[in-house]
C-alpha cells in the first residue's frame, strides 16, 4: 500500500535507476527523485535502443520491413509479424487462405504464452525468487522448439508473408503442440499457482500495489494486461476481431482489483485462454494452401491504413501512409509498452522504491519495443 | 444511433460544413503523389474494413484542442500521434489517432497540415497526458513544435541530436 507521507522536497536525492540495471530487463533508465526510500518523482528515459525502424520501413519495400518487425518485441514478435502483414494486406487488397491464418493464430497464441512465461520468470526474479525461472524457462524452450521447428527462427521470426505464411505445419508440430498444452496443464497448478500465485510472500510483495485506475488507463492510452488488470474489458481480439479469432471460443480475462496482483493474474489466466484457442484450431485446422496470390511488387493504392493486434503487452498499432509507390511512405508504429510506461511516473510518485520496482515488473517491459 | 453516428454529429458541428457522403474509392482526385486531401476541413466517414478507421477529421491547426476536448468528453484515448512529412507540397501532416477502451468501437483518425517552414500545433497534454511522450516523440523526428507542451525535449534521439531523422530531406 502507498503510504502518505509528508515528502520534504529539501531532503531529496536523485538516484539513477538502469540504463544497466537487472530490474528494468533492457536498457531503460528512470531517474529517481528519492527522499528516503520513498519516490517524490520518477522520469522513465527512453532511447538507449533506439533503431529507427520507421526510417528503415521507408527506404526499403513492404517485404523488406519484414525482419525488422520481429526485432521490436522481440518476445512477442509473431504479433508484431502479423500486424505488419495485416496492415499491408489491407492496403493492397491481399487475400489470405484460411489454413494460413489458423496457422498465424496458433503460432501467435504459442508465442504468447512464450512471452507471459518469460514475463513471469523475470518478474518473479525481481522479487528475488530464482526457482521459477527454471520452471518456466523449462516450459518456454519447449515452446520455441515448436515455434523453431516451422519458423526457422527461435526469438525473431521472420515468419509472415503478404498473403499467408512461409512454411506449412506438420504432424510432428501439431502432436507436440498437443503434449505441450498438456503438459502445461498439468505443471501449472502445482508449479505455478500452488508455488508461486498463493505464495504469502508474493502476494504481500504485489497486492495493493501499483494502483492504475481504469480513468489512468484511459488518459495515458494503456492497453493489455495493464488496461485488463483494472477492470477494462478491453482486448483487440475481441473488440476488433481480425484473422479468424471470431471462431474461437475464448474469455478475456478481466480484474478489477488495479492492483499488480491483477495484472499478475490477467497473464496468468491468459495462458489458459491462449492454450484454448490453439486446442480449437488445431481441432478445426482446414486443408489447402498456406500462401494466397499476391504480387511480386506491392503499388498499394495511395491513403491512409491503421491495423492492430493484441501483442502479450496490449494493442500494437500500425499507422501506414502509402504514396502510391513501392516503398511505404511512412510508417507509425503505436507500440504499447511506449504508452503502457508513460503512466509510470504519476504512479510510482510516492511509493516505496521496492514497490516500485514491483510494479514496473508488472507492466511487463520490453525495451526494444518502447525505443523502437 | 452508434458510436460513429454519433462522434460524426458531435465532430460535425465543430465545422461549419455539412457532412460529406462517403467517397467513392478513387474518384475525380488525380492519383500522382498522396491522396488530396479534401479542400474544406471536416468529417468524413471512411470505409472501416478497407483502412481501418472508422471517421477521417481534417482539422485547421487552431481546431486540434476543440477535437481533443470533445474525444476526451465522448469518452476516447489518445491511441497515438504521428507526422507526416509531405516535401513535394512543403508541409507537415499530424496525425492523431482515437479509439475507444472498450464497449462499442469506433476509431477516428484526425489530422491536421503545418507548414513545413514553421511547423507549430497546440499540445494535447493539458487534455490527455498520453499526449506527452507522443508529441515529444513527434518533435524529436520531424521538429513539430508543440505549444504549451510542459517538457518539449527529445524523447528517443539523444539529447544533444541536432536533426529530425523521419523528415524526408534528411539524410544520414
Amino acid at each position: 500500500m502507498t503510504v502518505p507521507v509528508h515528502l520534504r522536497h529539501d531532503e531529496t536525492f536523485i538516484l539513477n535507476l538502469g540504463p544497466q540495471h537487472p530490474a528494468t530487463h533492457g536498457v531503460l533508465r528512470v531517474k529517481l527523485t528519492l527522499d528516503g526510500e520513498y519516490i517524490v518523482k520518477a522520469e522513465p528515459v527512453l532511447g538507449y535502443i533506439h533503431r529507427m525502424h520507421e526510417k528503415l520501413a521507408e527506404g526499403g519495400s513492404f517485404a523488406q520491413f519484414m525482419p525488422n518487425t520481429a526485432r521490436m518485441d522481440y518476445l512477442h514478435a509473431l504479433a508484431f509479424n502479423h500486424g505488419w502483414a495485416l496492415v499491408v494486406e489491407k492496403a493492397a487488397g491481399i487475400e489470405v487462405p484460411e489454413r494460413a491464418e489458423y496457422i498465424r493464430v496458433i503460432t501467435v497464441e504459442l508465442n504468447r504464452i512464450a512471452s507471459h512465461l518469460l514475463w513471469w520468470a523475470a518478474f518473479l526474479l525481481d522479487l528475488g525468487g530464482f526457482t521459477p525461472l527454471l520452471y518456466a524457462f523449462d516450459d518456454r524452450e519447449k515452446i520455441i522448439d515448436l515455434l523453431e521447428r516451422v519458423t526457422g527462427s527461435r526469438l525473431t521470426y521472420c515468419y509472415m508473408r503478404f498473403g499467408g505464411v512461409y512454411n506449412d505445419i506438420d504432424d510432428e508440430f501439431i502432436t507436440g503442440t498437443r503434449e505441450l498444452i498438456k503438459r502445461l496443464r498439468g505443471r501449472m497448478p502445482r508449479l505455478y499457482h500452488d508455488l508461486v500465485t498463493h505464495n504469502i510472500i508474493l502476494i504481500k510483495r504485489i497486492k495493493d500495489i501499483g494502483i492504475i485506475t481504469p480513468e489512468q488507463c484511459r488518459r495515458y492510452g494503456a492497453t493489455g494486461p495493464v488496461a485488463r488488470g483494472s477492470g477494462i474489458n478491453y482486448d483487440i481480439r475481441k473488440n476488433e476481431p481480425y484473422s479468424v479469432y471470431p471462431e474461437f471460443d475464448f474469455d478475456v480475462p478481466v480484474f478489477d482489483e488495479c492492483d499488480s496482483m491483477a495484472r499478475y493474474m490477467v497473464r496468468m489466466h491468459e495462458m489458459e485462454q491462449s492454450m484454448r484457442i490453439i486446442e480449437q484450431a488445431l481441432e478445426k485446422l482446414p486443408d489447402g494452401p498456406v500462401m494466397g496470390k499476391a504480387p511480386k511488387v506491392l503499388k498499394p493504392e495511395a491513403g491512409y491504413y491503421y491495423s492492430a493486434v493484441e501483442t502479450a503487452r496490449g494493442s500494437l498499432g500500425h499507422r501506414l501512409v502509402c504514396d502510391g509507390g513501392k516503398n511505404p511512405y511512412k510508417l507509425k508504429l503505436r507500440s504499447p509498452t511506449f504508452s503502457n510506461l508513460s503512466l509510470y511516473g504519476e504512479v510510482a510518485e510516492g511509493m516505496l522504491l521496492a514497490d516500485a520496482l514491483a510494479f514496473m515488473g508488472s507492466l511487463d517491459l520490453v525495451i526494444p519495443e518502447i525505443d523502437r | 444511433m452508434d458510436m460513429r453516428e454519433k462522434t460524426q454529429i458531435a465532430l460535425a458541428a465543430l465545422f461549419p460544413v455539412e457532412i460529406k457522403p462517403t467517397p467513392s474509392s478513387s474518384s475525380e482526385e488525380d492519383t500522382v503523389g498522396a491522396e488530396v486531401p479534401p479542400r474544406e476541413p471536416g468529417v468524413l466517414v471512411t470505409d472501416f474494413p478497407r483502412c481501418g478507421s472508422h471517421l477521417d477529421v481534417l482539422c485547421l491547426t487552431d481546431q486540434v484542442v476543440a477535437v481533443a476536448r470533445l474525444m476526451d468528453a465522448e469518452g476516447y484515448f489518445l491511441e497515438a500521434i504521428s507526422g507526416v512529412d509531405w516535401i513535394d507540397k512543403q508541409q507537415l501532416e499530424v496525425l492523431y489517432d482515437y479509439n475507444r477502451l472498450g464497449g462499442e468501437h469506433c476509431r477516428v483518425m484526425v489530422r491536421t497540415f503545418l507548414p513545413r517552414a514553421e511547423p507549430v500545433v497546440p499540445s494535447l497534454s493539458g487534455i490527455f497526458p498520453a499526449a506527452d511522450w507522443h508529441e515529444r516523440e513527434t518533435f524529436d523526428f520531424y521538429g513539430v513544435h508543440f505549444q504549451g507542451h510542459p517538457n518539449l525535449i527529445r524523447i528517443l534521439l539523444p539529447e544533444d541530436a541536432d536533426f529530425h531523422p523521419l523528415l524526408k530531406d534528411f539524410m544520414p
